[in-house]
C-alpha cells in the first residue's frame, strides 16, 4: 500500500500543477464537445489534437494530460447527443439512446443528463481505481484469450440482443443479421480475398461503422423529422426545473456498480472495447430487472448501466494498452500513437521501466474526471437549453455536422453516398420498426467474431469442439444460451406475453 | 477488426483546417490512420527535416487510410503525379501489396520508391515455456508434422508475416508449404498474446513489436531474419547462422510520385539520407528496435523491384495470387 501512495503522489506532483491543471480543463472541455458531436467521437478528438500539442511544443506529461482529458472528455460528451436528439455522439453512446432520448421527450432530458454525467464518473473513476491497483495482473487476463474465446464472448453479445430497442426478437435478429451482412463487405483477412467490393477500392477495407452509425441515427432522424414535421420529438419539448434528482440517483446506484463492473471486464479484453461494454451493462441490466418492459420507454437505470460500462470500459482498456501494446479501442489506438510518438514503448515493463509515465497518466485520469464531474452538472442547463433552439437552426446544423464529419473522416464523397444510403435505410427500419442497435452491433462486432471462428478452425484443423475446450469458453457459451433462452421461457410462463407496444411514431 | 478500428482514428477536417495555412510547403502522407507504422514514418520524418532544417518550413503530415494504403497509391497516382511536395509513408506491406495486385490493378511502377531510413527486422519468437531451443527444433518438428506448430503474426495470410515462416520452411527444403498452419491477428501485439497464452506455438513479426515482452521474459526470440545480429540484441543469433538462408525486414520508407525531376527525386533521396543519419532518428530507432537500414535513389528503387519479385513467386506457390 505504500508504494501505491508513494506513485500517486509522484503521479499528482507531476501532473497536478497549475499549468496542466489548465490544460486538463481544456481537454475536459473540448473533449466533451468533440464527445457530443455526432461522427467525432472520442478517437478522432485524440487523433485531431496530437499535431496539436506537438506544434504547441508540449513534453510528454503535458502531453498526455491533454489528451487523456479529451479521452475521457469524449466518453462524457458522447451522451448528451444521444439523450438529446437520439443520436449518438460516438459508438459506444449508442445504447445510451434506447432510455435516454424517451426520457427527454418526456421532458425528462436533465434528469437524464445529470444520471447518465454521474453514472460516467462511476464508471470512469472505478475503472481507474481499477487500473493503479491492478493493471499488471489483469493484463494476465488477456493471456487467457484465445479464438475460441472471443468467438464466445461475440456469440453472448449476439445471443443477448433479442428485445433491444424492440420488443420483437425476430426483429432483432433480422437486424442482426443485415448488420452481418454489410459486415462481410471487404478484404476477408483469413484469406486475403476481396468479398462484395466489385473492385471498389473504398470498399476494400468494408463499411466504416461510423458511416453506418451517422447514417442510421442521424440522418434517418432528420428524415423522420421532417416527415413528422417535428412532431414526437424531443425539440420543443416543455422542459423541467434541472434539479439534481438525489432519488434517481439513489435508485440508479446499484446500476451504475453493476455497468461498471461488466465495462471494465470488457474494457481489459483487447477487441471488445467500449461499445460491447455498453451493451453488455445495458443487457444485463435489462435481465436482471423486474421492470424489464419499462427499458426502452425512459427507465432511467437503462441510461446509467451503459454509461457508467461505457466509461468504465474505456478505462479499462487502457490496461492492454499500457501494459501489452495491445489497443482495446479506437481510441487506445491513438493514444498508443501517441506514446509511440513521445518515443514511450508500451509493454509489460512500462510500469517499472516508466512509473513517472504511467502514474501522471493515471493522475492526470483522476483529475480529469472529477473535473468531468464539476463541470458536466452544472453544465446541464446548457446543454439542455439545445432542445429549446428552434428546428429550422438546428436539424440544419446536425445535417452539417454529420456530413463534415464524415467527410473529414474519410475524405471521400463516396462515403458522403454510403451514408445517405445509411439513413434511407435507418428510416425504412424505423418505418416497419426494426430496431437499429443490432445492425451496427453485427457491423462492428462481425468480422471480429468471423475472424476469431475461422482463427479458431485452423488451430483445430476444423474441430469444432475446439470451441468448448476451455472452462472460459464453456462459460460464456452457457450465458449465451441462457441470454437467448431466457427471455422466450420467461415471457411464455412467468405472464401473459405482452401486446404488442405500439409506439406514437 | 484491426481496419474497422482503426478507420475510427481519422484526423478531420477540423485538423486540416487548423493545421492547413501556406505555412506548409511540403506534404507527407500516411497512407493509414495514426497509430501505425506508417504514421510514424511520416511523422518522424517531418519533425526530423525540419529541426535539423533540411526543410524551411514545418512538413504537413495528412492521414489518408483505406485500402491498405490502396485509396492513398491511387490519390497520388490521379491527383499528384507531377508534386515535387509530396512524399508518401510506404513499408514491406506496400510492395507485398503490390506484388499481389491487392491494389485494384495499380502497380509499383506507377510509383518511384524513393528511400528507406531504417528496418524492423523480421523475428520468429516462442513463448518462454516453449520446447524449441532453436530454428532447427521448430523446422524439424514442422517437417515431422505441419499441424504441429502454427504461427500467429500481425499480417494477413499472404501478408509479409506469412512469408517469413514460409521462406525459412523452404530454405530447410520443405516445399509443401500450404501445410504451415498461419492466423493473422490484429498486429504484432496480439499475436503475441496469442503465443503466450499457448494457442499458437510460435509467433511471426518484427523486432519493434516484441521488444518489450523479450525484456521481461515472457518469450524467447529463436531468431532474427537479418544479414547481421542487431545491435543492442546481440544475444539473438541470425537465421543465417543457424543455417537458414532467410533475410526479411520491414523497411521504413517513402514513395513519391512518378511524374516528378530527376533532379527532385534525387533531393528527396538527400533529405531521406540525411534523416538517417540524423541523432534524433537514431534514437528514435533505439527506443522502437529499429536497426539500421538506409537506401536511397536508385539503388532502393532497384533493391525494391527485386522483393517485388520475390513476393511474386511466393504468393503464387501459396494461392493468395493466380
Amino acid at each position: 500500500m505504500m508504494d501505491l501512495y508513494a506513485n500517486l503522489s509522484l503521479g499528482f506532483s507531476i501532473a497536478a500543477s497549475p499549468y496542466t491543471l489548465m490544460l486538463a480543463f481544456v481537454g475536459c472541455f473540448v473533449g466533451t464537445i468533440i464527445g457530443a458531436l455526432p461522427g467525432l467521437g472520442p478517437s478522432n478528438g485524440v487523433a485531431l489534437l496530437i499535431p496539436i500539442s506537438f506544434s504547441m511544443g508540449f513534453d510528454a506529461i503535458s502531453a498526455l494530460v491533454l489528451l487523456t482529458s479529451v479521452y475521457y472528455g469524449a466518453m462524457y460528451g458522447g451522451r448528451i447527443s444521444s439523450i438529446l436528439l437520439n443520436i449518438p455522439g460516438d459508438e459506444p453512446a449508442m445504447m445510451t439512446t434506447l432510455d435516454g432520448y424517451p426520457m427527454a421527450k418526456q421532458g425528462r432530458a436533465g434528469e437524464a443528463l445529470v444520471v447518465s454525467g454521474v453514472a460516467s464518473f462511476v464508471g470512469a473513476f472505478l475503472a481507474t481505481i481499477g487500473l493503479m491497483l491492478m493493471a499488471p495482473w489483469l493484463a494476465r487476463v488477456a493471456f487467457q484469450f484465445g479464438p475460441a474465446e472471443y468467438f464466445a464472448l461475440y456469440m453472448l453479445a449476439f445471443c443477448t440482443l433479442g428485445g433491444v430497442g424492440s420488443n420483437n426478437q425476430a426483429k432483432s435478429a433480422i437486424a442482426a443479421c443485415i448488420g452481418l451482412g454489410i459486415a462481410m463487405i471487404g478484404l476477408d483477412q483469413t484469406t486475403n480475398m476481396q468479398r462484395f467490393t466489385f473492385g471498389n477500392i473504398h470498399l476494400f477495407d468494408g463499411i466504416d461503422f461510423l458511416v453506418a452509425i451517422v447514417g442510421l441515427f442521424a440522418v434517418s432522424e432528420v428524415f423522420h423529422f421532417i416527415e413528422s414535421h417535428g412532431k414526437n420529438s424531443a425539440i420543443g419539448v416543455k422542459l423541467g426545473k434541472v434539479m439534481i434528482p438525489w432519488k434517481m440517483l439513489n435508485d440508479t446506484k446499484g446500476a451504475m456498480l453493476r455497468g461498471s463492473g461488466i465495462g471494465f471486464i470488457a474494457g481489459i479484453l483487447p477487441g471488445a472495447g467500449a461499445s460491447l461494454g455498453s451493451f453488455l451493462a445495458y443487457m444485463g441490466e435489462k435481465s436482471i430487472a423486474s421492470d424489464k418492459e419499462t427499458f426502452g420507454k425512459g427507465n432511467p437505470r437503462g441510461v446509467a448501466a451503459p454509461e457508467a460500462g461505457n466509461n468504465a470500459a474505456a478505462g479499462g482498456a487502457l490496461i492492454p494498452m499500457l501494459t501489452l501494446g495491445v489497443p482495446g479501442s479506437g481510441t487506445t489506438a491513438v493514444l498508443l500513437a501517441l506514446l509511440l510518438t513521445l518515443n514511450i514503448t508500451p509493454g509489460p515493463l512500462l510500469f517499472t521501466e516508466r512509473p513517472e509515465v504511467v502514474w501522471s497518466l493515471i493522475a492526470a485520469l483522476l483529475i480529469a474526471n472529477v473535473m468531468l464531474l464539476i463541470m458536466n452538472v452544472p453544465m446541464v442547463k446548457v446543454f439542455v437549453k439545445i432542445l429549446s433552439v428552434p428546428s429550422y437552426v438546428l436539424l440544419p446544423g446536425v445535417t452539417m455536422i454529420a456530413f463534415v464529419g464524415i467527410y473529414s473522416l474519410t475524405s471521400s464523397s463516396f462515403e458522403l453516398k454510403m451514408m445517405v444510403a445509411f439513413g434511407v435505410l435507418g428510416y425504412v427500419c424505423r418505418k416497419i420498426d426494426i430496431p437499429t442497435v443490432p445492425i451496427i452491433l453485427g457491423i462492428l462486432l462481425g468480422n471480429a467474431m468471423e475472424d476469431n471462428l475461422r482463427r479458431a478452425m485452423i488451430l483445430s484443423d476444423g474441430d469444432w469442439s475446439y470451441l468448448l475446450s476451455s472452462p472460459i469458453s464453456i462459460g460464456l457459451w452457457l450465458f449465451a444460451v441462457l441470454g437467448f433462452l431466457a427471455p422466450i421461457f420467461l415471457r411464455k410462463f412467468l405472464k401473459k406475453p405482452p401486446l404488442p407496444t405500439l409506439d406514437e411514431d | 477488426m484491426k481496419t474497422t478500428m482503426f478507420k475510427v482514428l481519422g484526423t478531420s477536417a477540423l485538423l486540416s483546417a487548423m493545421a492547413t495555412s501556406s505555412a506548409f510547403a511540403t506534404e507527407c502522407i500516411a497512407p493509414a490512420n495514426p497509430g501505425g507504422g506508417w504514421d510514424f514514418t511520416c511523422r518522424q520524418i517531418a519533425n526530423i527535416l525540419y529541426e535539423i532544417k533540411a526543410i524551411d518550413a514545418p512538413m504537413q503530415v495528412t492521414n489518408m487510410a483505406g485500402g491498405g494504403g490502396g485509396v492513398a497509391f491511387a490519390a497520388v497516382v490521379a491527383d499528384h503525379n507531377e508534386d515535387p511536395d509530396v512524399i508518401v509513408a510506404a513499408s514491406s506491406a506496400t510492395t507485398t501489396r503490390l506484388a499481389q495486385n491487392a491494389f485494384a490493378g495499380m502497380t509499383a511502377d506507377q510509383v518511384r520508391f524513393v528511400g528507406a531510413i531504417g528496418a524492423d527486422p523480421g523475428v520468429i519468437v516462442v513463448a518462454k515455456d516453449s520446447p524449441f531451443q532453436n530454428l532447427s527444433d521448430m523446422v524439424e518438428a514442422i517437417k515431422a508434422d505441419p499441424g504441429s506448430v502454427a504461427f500467429a503474426g500481425g499480417s494477413a495470410v499472404g501478408g509479409f508475416d506469412h512469408m517469413k515462416p514460409l521462406q525459412i520452411m523452404k530454405a530447410a527444403g520443405f516445399n509443401d508449404i500450404t501445410k504451415v498452419k498461419y492466423i493473422g491477428v490484429d498486429g504484432g501485439a496480439d499475436a503475441i498474446t496469442q503465443t503466450v497464452g499457448g494457442f499458437t506455438q510460435a509467433m511471426t513479426g518484427d523486432m519493434s513489436e516484441i521488444v518489450g515482452f523479450v525484456k521481461s521474459g515472457d518469450v524467447r526470440v529463436l531468431a532474427v531474419l537479418t544479414e547481421e545480429r542487431v545491435p543492442g540484441f546481440e544475444d539473438i543469433p541470425t537465421a543465417r547462422e543457424q543455417g537458414f538462408d532467410v533475410v526479411a525486414v520491414n523497411w521504413r520508407g517513402v514513395y513519391v510520385p512518378k511524374g516528378i525531376s530527376d533532379d527532385q527525386f534525387n533531393e528527396w533521396g538527400a533529405r531521406l539520407k540525411a534523416v538517417a543519419e540524423s541523432d534524433q532518428w537514431k534514437a528514435a530507432m533505439a527506443e522502437n528496435g529499429l536497426a539500421p537500414f538506409t537506401k536511397v535513389g536508385g539503388d532502393f528503387q532497384s533493391w525494391v523491384d527485386g522483393v517485388i519479385a520475390d513476393t511474386v513467386v511466393l504468393s503464387k506457390e501459396i494461392g493468395v495470387i493466380q
